[in-house]
């Protein structure tokens, strides 16, 4: 299993390449990878509808006892199969849409890498493999929306989705870290069973906000909802996996995942429900205002993911089980509405429904395939759809919170929905041909067999749903609700409340679709065309923090090199001088010291080194006479026996002289540019910093050295490390990971110096 | 800038002091010297020879470039550590040869890392000085 979530990682490795030495069998090979993955995860179906998880464990940084832990139980399979199967269906479809682009390898890579996240997220089975391939997910996302990156608009539709779901990762670590260390552990099975821990502990507050603001960033919950439509910027089989089978419902993956452990409270539900409400009518209704089909589908994936929370908010074994229901019945209807809309531009050169229509003796398959989705969408039976909405109804009639405004919004929502399959998968292809279609062209099969597939899927699980209830539903709803259940199914119920509440869903529907012109004629005209975007606050949130950012840059990055160095010291000097006062001042007196006379001879060589720097009117003479400071200090560490210490000293000061000669051979002339006062400043700086090392050093000195270190180092220096050398064995040995450091630092810095040197040059070839 | 004196001790300072400087590159793990200081003399030996003979016969001498000098010197540097790796040893771990080696002594992989330093040191110093050498 560990090679099945990962195969999808090296597959993206060898993507790029394949796709250009061999375009057409590599579109041809792509999709088999996520068939194969599709069969294998249904070759687990046996024991894991039994409630037998499948878990499987590597060691991953074993140091800090983090596994790779894998976990194939109800849920995970449902997730599995969706992210294969419909994975599947796009890398049949991606070729033919694509048409021979040259980036398609590119993209396969990203698909493929795509693919292996979320099944990474989906069967993970401890809370660091779930994070990491959280991210990753939103990452592939990233990329795969600015895959036209040429493009201003996708760009920052990518940039967005980015920040935003990464927002919300950030959050969901935070929560997991919280939950790991109020269980004690980061495994799935562990944390599965602590449910009465979490809720009654008092963190409980903060973990369910943290852990909800990673679900409603990614499922693109209000207020987070506005990301979702503009990730339409992504080529359409994108959308269509990522932005409404797969990666959104990862938000709702982890409500779902982590409904035993925090759903029951009020909290949960008044959160979980409110905001799904909320989301629901809020895309339902904007879903209608827009003409774009994309667009359109992109609200209407909003709208039934807020049902979607709804309903796990609800968290009754009714509400769980029919958010189950929808998840499969969503990803198979949306997918195909997003393939047939994909399709459509393809073929007749447009998405825009009032131009759309007609289409059905053209392209038959298609027809048939948009309809079938779309009366899944509106749930008619008998389809799949159908069931699903039954039993949304009821649910939400039993529900124990407000069960009439519920069921109210919910007949309103879903009402918006029967609209939108009536735009989105009736409209293009019933009523008068537009005669707008000059680009109209025939379409390769693909294109139209893709989308088929999941619209006869809905049908067929329509007519006999207990072929699945059992085997893959039964359990998926078992592991939310934590408890086994008997779910039938049935298409048929009688003639009772619910079948009462479809009709007149229908009923809202199809008189919204009629008088859906005349609605929009009494809107502002700026609101008629559609593309509404609701990120003004992002948008605005963003400048800010970008008008922040300038701002502070010039205080603290105003490119002024002596109030770096002023700053710095003065930092360092403030936190010295505190620990210093805190520490009760010197120990002990000091004595004159009495030393020899070579002794003072190198400490008069340095004094009057320094003395000269400061007082000299001639540059080389300051460079000079700073050098023979540094000799100085290199004589004194041969006095006091360091001679490694005094060679490197010695070789430094040489090679900085030479530098400082050849910096200072190009600069103007000497000129006293500095007032009193300034230099006064610059004195009274440089006296504090000096007496304040001074003190330091007086201070380290008087203390008894700490001895077990050095001795260590001492007594294992040749034994360990076959040296003699004490310092050069610490650097190359003991501590060789502190110069390897050392050494990258000195290596970016003079690729640093190298680069200013060559945007100087080039700058003085441009003049 | 050119001196007779100074472009014909060079020729006998050159080699004495790249020797001096590989010198003290080896004798580093046991007296004062490393691969620091080693490559800090190299440097220096062959700005001085920059400054007698010009920045073009310094790159002709050197052969690499400064910068290949110091990826070179880092990829040494990272690589003694890595071999420990293939071995199931921790990274960085010292490994040595079981005999000593005439001339180089006992050699292990902080020699390696050493020769490392140096490389890099030496290619740092010298980038920034033939530049700046080159600006004129």
């Amino acid at each position: 299993m560990l090679l099945a979530v990962l195969c999808g990682f090296v597959a993206a490795l060898f993507a790029p390449l394949g796709f250009r030495r061999f375009p057409l069998w590599a579109g041809r090979f792509a999709p088999l990878l996520p068939l194969g993955l599709f069969l294998f995860f249904l070759s687990h179906i046996g024991p894991v509808s039994r409630g037998e998880p499948v878990v499987v464990t590597a060691p991953w940084i074993p140091s800090l006892g983090i596994d790779f832990a894998l976990y194939l139980d109800g849920l995970g399979m449902l997730f599995a199969l969706l992210v294969t199967g419909i994975g599947f269906l796009i890398f049949l479809y991606t070729p033919a849409y694509l048409g021979g682009d040259r980036r398609q390898g590119t993209l396969f890579a990203w698909l493929f890498a795509f693919m292996a996240a979320m099944l990474g997220t989906t069967l993970a089975g401890n809370l660091i493999t779930l994070f990491v391939f959280w991210e990753l997910t939103g990452l592939c996302s990233y990329l795969l929306i600015g895959f036209d990156h040429e493009a201003e608009g996708s760009r920052s539709a990518a940039l967005q989705a980015l920040l935003v779901t990464g927002g919300g990762g950030l959050a969901l670590l935070a929560g997991f870290l919280l939950l790991g260390g109020v269980v004690g552990s980061m495994e799935l099975p562990v944390l599965l069973a602590s449910g009465d821990l979490v809720r009654n502990h008092p963190l409980y507050l903060p973990i369910l906000l943290l852990l909800l603001g990673g679900a409603f960033t990614k499922s693109a919950q209000f207020p987070f909802h506005f990301w979702l439509p503009n990730a339409m910027a992504a080529p359409t089989p994108i959308s269509a996996y990522l932005h409404s089978a797969t990666m959104v419902k990862l938000g709702i993956y982890l409500l779902a995942r982590f409904s035993p452990v925090l759903a029951g409270t009020e909290l949960w539900l008044a959160l979980v429900a409110g905001v799904g409400g909320l989301t629901m009518l809020v895309g339902g209704i904007l879903a209608v205002l827009e003409h774009d089909l994309k667009r359109i589908l992109a609200w209407s994936t909003v709208s039934a993911l807020g049902i979607l929370t709804l309903l796990l908010g609800v968290g009754t074994p009714a509400a769980i089980t029919a958010a189950i229901l929808l998840l499969l019945t969503h990803a198979l209807y949306k997918s195909s509405l997003f393939l047939v809309a994909g399709a459509l531009d393809h073929g007749a050169g447009s998405r825009d429904t009032r131009q759309l229509g007609g289409l059905a003796r053209r392209m038959p398959w298609l027809a048939v395939a948009a309809i079938l989705a779309a009366l899944a969408m509106a749930g008619l039976p008998p389809l799949f759809g159908f069931i699903t909405k039954e039993s949304i109804y009821a649910a939400l009639f039993l529900s124990p919170w407000e069960p009439l405004l519920l069921t109210g919004l919910m007949l309103a929502a879903n009402g918006l929905m029967v609209t939108v399959a009536v735009i989105t998968g009736l409209g293009p292809f019933l009523g008068k041909g537009a005669p707008a279609l000059a680009a109209y062209h025939p379409l390769p099969p693909t294109l139209w067999l893709a989308p088929l597939l999941p619209a006869a899927l809905g049908l067929l699980l329509g007519l006999v749903p207990n072929m699945v209830a059992p085997l893959l539903l039964r359990p998926a709803i078992a592991v939310v609700q934590a408890a086994p259940v008997n779910t039938v199914l049935a298409l048929w119920h009688g003639f009772n409340f619910e079948l009462l509440l479809s009709a007149a869903t229908l009923v809202v529907g199809l008189l919204i679709v009629l008088s859906r012109r005349r609605l929009l004629a009494l809107l502002p005209a700026s609101w008629q065309e559609g593309g509404f975007t609701q990120d003004g606050g992002f948008v605005l949130l963003l400048r800010a923090l970008l008008r922040g950012a300038r701002l502070q840059t010039i205080i603290v990055q105003n490119g002024r090199l002596r109030y770096y160095l002023m700053a710095t010291i003065g930092v360092a000097m403030g936190s010295m001088g505190l620990t210093f006062l805190e520490s009760g001042g010197l120990p002990g007196s000091l004595a004159w010291p009495s030393g020899y006379l070579h002794e003072w001879l190198a400490a008069g060589i340095i004094v009057a080194g320094a003395l000269t720097v400061t007082v000299t009117d001639s540059r080389l003479g300051a460079v000079v006479a700073l050098g023979t400071v540094g000799y100085g200090v290199s004589l004194v560490y041969i006095l006091y026996g360091a001679p490694d210490l005094a060679m490197t000293q010695f070789c430094i000061e040489t090679l900085a002289i030479v530098l400082f000669v050849l910096v200072l051979y190009r600069l103007p002339l000497f000129t006293l540019l500095s007032t009193p006062v300034v230099r006064l400043r610059d004195a009274c700086m440089a006296a504090a910093i000096g007496g304040l090392m001074t003190l330091l050093m007086f201070y380290v000195l008087a203390q008894p050295l700490v001895p077990h270190v050095s001795d260590f180092f001492l007594a294992n220096s040749l034994p360990a490390a076959h040296g003699r050398n004490v310092v050069n064995v610490i650097l190359v040995d003991f501590r060789a990971l502190d110069t390897l450091g050392e050494i990258v630092v000195l290596a970016v810095a003079a690729l640093g110096v190298f680069g200013l040197m060559q945007s100087r040059r080039s700058d003085g070839e441009g003049k | 800038m050119s001196s007779i004196i100074l472009s014909t001790t060079i020729r006998l300072l050159l080699p004495l002091l790249l020797l001096f400087s590989v010198f003290l590159l080896l004798r580093g793990h046991n007296e004062p010297g490393g691969g620091f200081v080693g490559g800090l003399v190299a440097a220096a030996a062959i700005s001085l020879y920059a400054l007698a003979e010009g920045v073009e016969a310094a790159h002709r001498i050197l052969i690499v470039n400064p910068r290949q000098l110091i990826a070179g010197g880092l990829l040494t540097a990272l690589g003694s550590g890595i071999i420990p790796l293939f071995l199931g040893r921790p990274f960085q771990s010292g490994l040595w040869l079981p005999h000593s080696l005439p001339v180089l002594g006992h050699v292990g992989t902080p020699l390696l890392f050493d020769l490392g330093v140096y490389l890099l040191v030496a290619g740092m110093a010298l980038l920034i000085v033939l530049s700046l050498m080159e600006e004129e």
